[in-house]
């Protein structure tokens, strides 16, 4: 197991290196120069010009650049934004709120498509199936932003169930609508995948013999179908936890949360090359880190896996 | 019964003709043996999931290609007839089923000619990174060694950044030079939604690499480059198709998505996900007017994906019976 661990994260690096790589020529693409930008319409200085470049870094060529960077980030120091502000405290201030959420829309995701799925996957063709099917089918065709409005317009606006916005009030209550939102489509996915393997499971040998010696129906789906099932599904949520937080640009945007996704999106706009490589960096981390989890929960849910 | 009753049990042989045996004996073994397409295709006809969704994709289509033939009106022309303020927001009427947007624009004229914009990008990306990623795959699965190290982990790094992301950054990037057309947008779907078919690909080349026919056409001096072409590829194609249908809805989501946030097409394509962006803003006034464009999105992408499902399903030999 530790030498496998070891291997995994080994591999990780070249990829690591390679996407940063990547985000950073992008980056580098975007467009303005940001310090034409700080200097307004009279124009620096061409000493403070000159020193502001220095600053950033800007006057250096670009995998020079790229090479500073990579520097400041194994040292912790992920550089200052353009507006000032150090970048590793917009992302102290930004990510705590998108990791409650992407962790709520996880939890969501997985509770509810695991159950669902596993109803619609031992009653196979039965009414809930159908209906579960086409309502999952729904949800995956509909664009998140379509769910998001419609939502904060019904639940939020005209039923007033819960707040429309999140702003400063970052409570359970005020998080749930968008993690719902933010955990739609990936629970429409769990579901088909829980009641692909459920089906396809309840009806293998080994399900049989549990019957047949005797054990009651809650062990075998339990013990014997779900737990073989979820293989595919820890995959999936794993790899999805990056998905979900890169993809609540919209999320947040329409609820307006203060997290990731609305500092990248106004990064983005305002061409903050340094802000949007450090956030998106850090994405990247996540979604290889949670991949290389993922393999290791392999071997805890599967007897059949183990690595050596 | 009561007859043999008190005399020996009769001896019955069933008649061949009147046993299951009969069946078989009645295979014509010199007919030519149905591929596994053909025998997926028998399976489709009769499947109403397959039949309703080809048909919408069919329909789908048409509007596309002749969307003339659905709205007299054409919104992407600006002569002073289409839009009139005085409509805003008006209620049908005859002529104008779906009512109008905020601009008094008629809301069906939109949701017809914005068909095009969306489903072109969908099924143009799709088209690239089944060449790209399909290719690349293909290699990699089948010359295997440092061909497939390479391809592999580069395919790691591109599928490591979220594309919705991705493009985000690199279209915001070009729309400050100038923008992007929508082959532009179909690039840069492309260069993050290679590795996906990628993966797909080589796995499924993987999978027949060894197979017997494989060995058999290299025992016949076949060389390598033809069995690839003529041999694997074609027994790899079922997982490919069948990700390109699914993936196709995937990237017209994507499309509505970027559009919606306004990196994506140019204004004046008026795709869906910019029809979806301005109602928006007019959802408690008029809900409808985001419904259309949102319905026709939903109707498009469910079309692709159930013709996927079925389609697998078709191709699946574990279901088989």
């Amino acid at each position: 197991m530790g030498w496998y661990l070891g291997r995994r994260v080994l591999q990780a690096i070249p990829v690591f290196l390679g996407a940063t790589f990547l985000l950073y020529l992008m980056v580098f693409l975007l467009p303005g120069d940001p310090i034409a930008a700080m200097c307004g319409e009279r124009g620096c200085a061409p000493a403070v010009e000159t020193a502001l470049r220095a600053r950033y870094h800007l006057d250096q060529p670009f995998l020079t650049q790229y090479l500073l960077y990579l520097k400041g980030l194994l040292t912790g120091d992920m550089g200052v934004a353009y507006s000032g502000r150090a970048i590793t405290e917009v992302i102290a201030t930004a990510y705590p709120v998108t990791i409650k959420l992407a962790l709520m829309a996880m939890a969501f995701e997985t509770i509810f498509g695991v159950a669902a799925g596993l109803v619609a996957g031992l009653r196979r063709g039965g009414i809930f199936d159908g209906t579960v099917l086409v309502l999952s089918l729904l949800v995956i065709a509909l664009p998140t932003f379509v769910i998001g409005f419609v939502a904060q317009f019904v639940v939020g606006v005209q039923l007033g169930w819960l707040p429309t916005t999140v702003g400063a009030n970052q409570s359970f209550m005020a998080l749930l609508m968008p993690a719902m939102v933010l955990a739609g489509v990936s629970l429409a996915y769990v579901l088909r995948l829980t009641r692909t393997s459920v089906s396809e499971n309840a009806s293998a040998d080994y399900v049989r013999t549990a019957t047949a010696k005797g054990l009651t129906r809650s062990r075998v789906v339990g013990v014997h179908i779900l737990r073989n099932s979820l293989i595919p599904v820890v995959t999936f949520v794993g790899a999805d936890l990056g998905v979900l937080m890169g993809g609540a640009i919209v999320t947040e945007g329409i609820f307006s949360v203060p997290g990731v996704g609305n500092t990248l999106y106004m990064a983005i706009l305002k061409g903050e090359g340094p802000t949007v490589v450090s956030m998106v960096t850090l994405l990247v981390i996540v979604f290889i880190v949670t991949n290389i989890l993922v393999d290791v929960l392999y071997a805890l849910i599967d007897p059949r896996i183990r690595y050596v | 019964m009561s007859e043999t009753a008190t005399g020996r049990q009769p001896h019955f042989v069933a008649p061949v003709e009147e046993t299951p045996l009969n069946a078989v004996d009645s295979l014509n073994e010199a007919a030519p043996p149905t591929s596994l397409w053909a025998e997926a295709w028998h399976k489709l006809r009769r499947q109403p999931m397959f039949i309703i969704s080809a048909l919408l994709v069919v329909l789908i289509l048409v509007v596309v290609l002749f969307p003339q033939w659905f709205s007299s009106i054409n919104p992407l022309v600006a002569d002073g007839e289409n839009c009139r303020l005085a409509n805003s927001l008006a209620p049908p009427s005859p002529g104008h089923i779906f009512g109008y947007d905020k601009q008094g624009c008629d809301v069906f004229a939109q949701v017809i000619y914005g068909a095009r914009p969306s489903v072109l990008v969908g099924v143009l990306t799709v088209i690239l990174t089944l060449v790209v990623g399909g290719a690349l795959g293909a290699l990699a699965g089948y010359y295997g060694r440092w061909l497939d190290a390479v391809i592999s982990r580069t395919s790691e790094i591109f599928y490591a950044v979220p594309l919705v992301l991705a493009a985000i950054v690199l279209l915001s990037a070009f729309r400050a030079r100038g923008g992007v057309g929508l082959i532009g947008v179909v690039l840069v779907m492309g260069a993050f939604g290679w590795p996906q078919m990628c993966r797909i690909t080589r796995g499924a080349v993987l999978a027949v690499r060894n197979a017997d026919f494989v060995k058999a056409s290299t025992a016949l001096g076949v060389s390598r480059g033809r069995i690839l072409l003529r041999h694997v590829l074609p027994n790899s194609a079922a997982s490919m198709i069948v990700t390109a249908t699914v993936s196709l809805g995937t990237y017209i989501v994507a499309e509505a998505t970027l559009s919606f946030l306004g990196v994506g097409l140019p204004r004046a394509m008026h795709s869906w996900g910019m029809q979806i962006g301005d109602a928006k803003d007019w959802l408690r006034q008029s809900p409808e007017v985001l419904f259309y464009p949102a319905g026709a999105l939903a109707i498009t992408v469910l079309a692709f994906i159930m013709m996927g499902d079925a389609v697998r399903d078709a191709l699946d030999p574990k279901a088989r019976g």
